[in-house]
């Protein structure tokens, strides 16, 4: 079983909760993914339209984890305020850390991460930083106290995949016992079943889900890749050949010699 | 007073943080809050003073990646 910060988890399939066409689907796509983490986010609340509480009662509803993120965090102070102000309102020492260094392609910061990372977890925050692939970014935020990394298969929303294969097969050997979650960039089942076939230990997908034409439908298709990528990986898959092999046994074969 | 909540000019007869939550109609919601860019945790609203010009952020749960 997974664990992340000493949480057990059956699901390798964590959810966002943005851009659902409705709560009704939001809901049916979180029992769907069957999630058991559903990252989360903190906005400006009108004191008038109060959108927050009605969301915030829908989470509570599923009884979920959840992971709330530093999404729109430009700079360490914001991410470490917005850290705050998510423990608080959510009762949760997780953090989903973001800082975002570069608007095109909301590549994460890393130099600010490394340093509000080391900040939120001296403060004993359990800190699930959106990195790259790069080890030493890799290094630096594990040794800052990370005990889990969310390396991007792809830009944010992008529905990519894996884009750098070789970076990310490096990240994960280099850290063979390192629980990690990629985050961001997936667009279809088959790049969850390809990282969880890679060893990645958890997936996170939000826009692929929440923006595919049957939401719900996608979340179930997401769940059934992540297990069917965690089996593969178990199942121990054999080692790609340039040549041919037959699979049917070539003694006895009719019509030689 | 004026200060800028959540990015808008208001105007509030409270100085002290609670109070000025209550009267912009966020009493008994589940909101976080910060103050000049400092997190102001829910224990001390009570005790936290406002001054003209202070700019607050009032953020609650909201939906994300």
């Amino acid at each position: 079983m997974l664990e992340l910060y000493q949480a057990p988890l059956r699901s390798r399939l964590l959810l966002g909760t943005a851009r659902y066409p409705s709560p009704a689907v939001l809901t049916a796509a979180v029992r769907a993914a069957r999630a058991e983490v559903v990252t989360v986010s903190l906005r400006r609340e009108s004191g008038s339209e109060r959108a927050g509480q009605g969301f915030w009662s829908i989470i509570r509803e599923l009884g979920v984890r959840v992971l709330p993120n530093t999404a729109g965090c430009h700079s360490v102070k914001e991410a470490v305020t917005t850290a705050h102000m998510a423990r608080e309102v959510f009762g949760t020492p997780w953090i989903k850390l973001e800082v975002i260094g570069e608007d095109d392609t909301l590549q994460p910061d890393v130099f600010g991460l490394a340093e509000a990372a080391r900040i939120l977890c001296a403060e004993e925050f359990e800190v699930f930083p959106y990195t790259t692939e790069d080890l030493v970014v890799a290094e630096r935020l594990l040794s800052a106290g990370c005990r889990v990394l969310m390396p991007w298969g792809a830009p944010i929303g992008s529905g990519r995949g894996l884009n750098n294969l070789f970076g990310l097969t490096a990240l994960r050997a280099h850290f063979p016992d390192v629980p990690l979650v990629i985050d961001a960039g997936l667009g279809v089942p088959s790049h969850a079943a390809r990282a969880l076939e890679l060893g990645f230990d958890a997936v996170l997908v939000n826009s692929a889900v929440a923006q595919a034409r049957d939401p719900v439908r996608m979340a179930a298709a997401f769940a059934q890749a992540v297990e069917a990528g965690l089996a593969a990986r178990l199942a121990g898959p054999i080692e790609p050949r340039d040549l041919a092999v037959p699979s049917t046994p070539v003694i006895g074969t009719a019509f030689r010699g | 007073m004026r200060i800028l909540v959540n990015g808008t000019w208001r105007e509030t007869l409270s100085a002290e943080l609670s109070a000025v939550l209550e009267e912009l109609g966020y009493g008994g919601s589940v909101v976080t809050t910060a103050v000049n860019g400092e997190f102001v945790a829910a224990a001390v609203r009570r005790g936290t003073r406002l001054t003209e010009g202070d700019r607050v952020e009032v953020l609650a749960p909201m939906q994300g990646g």
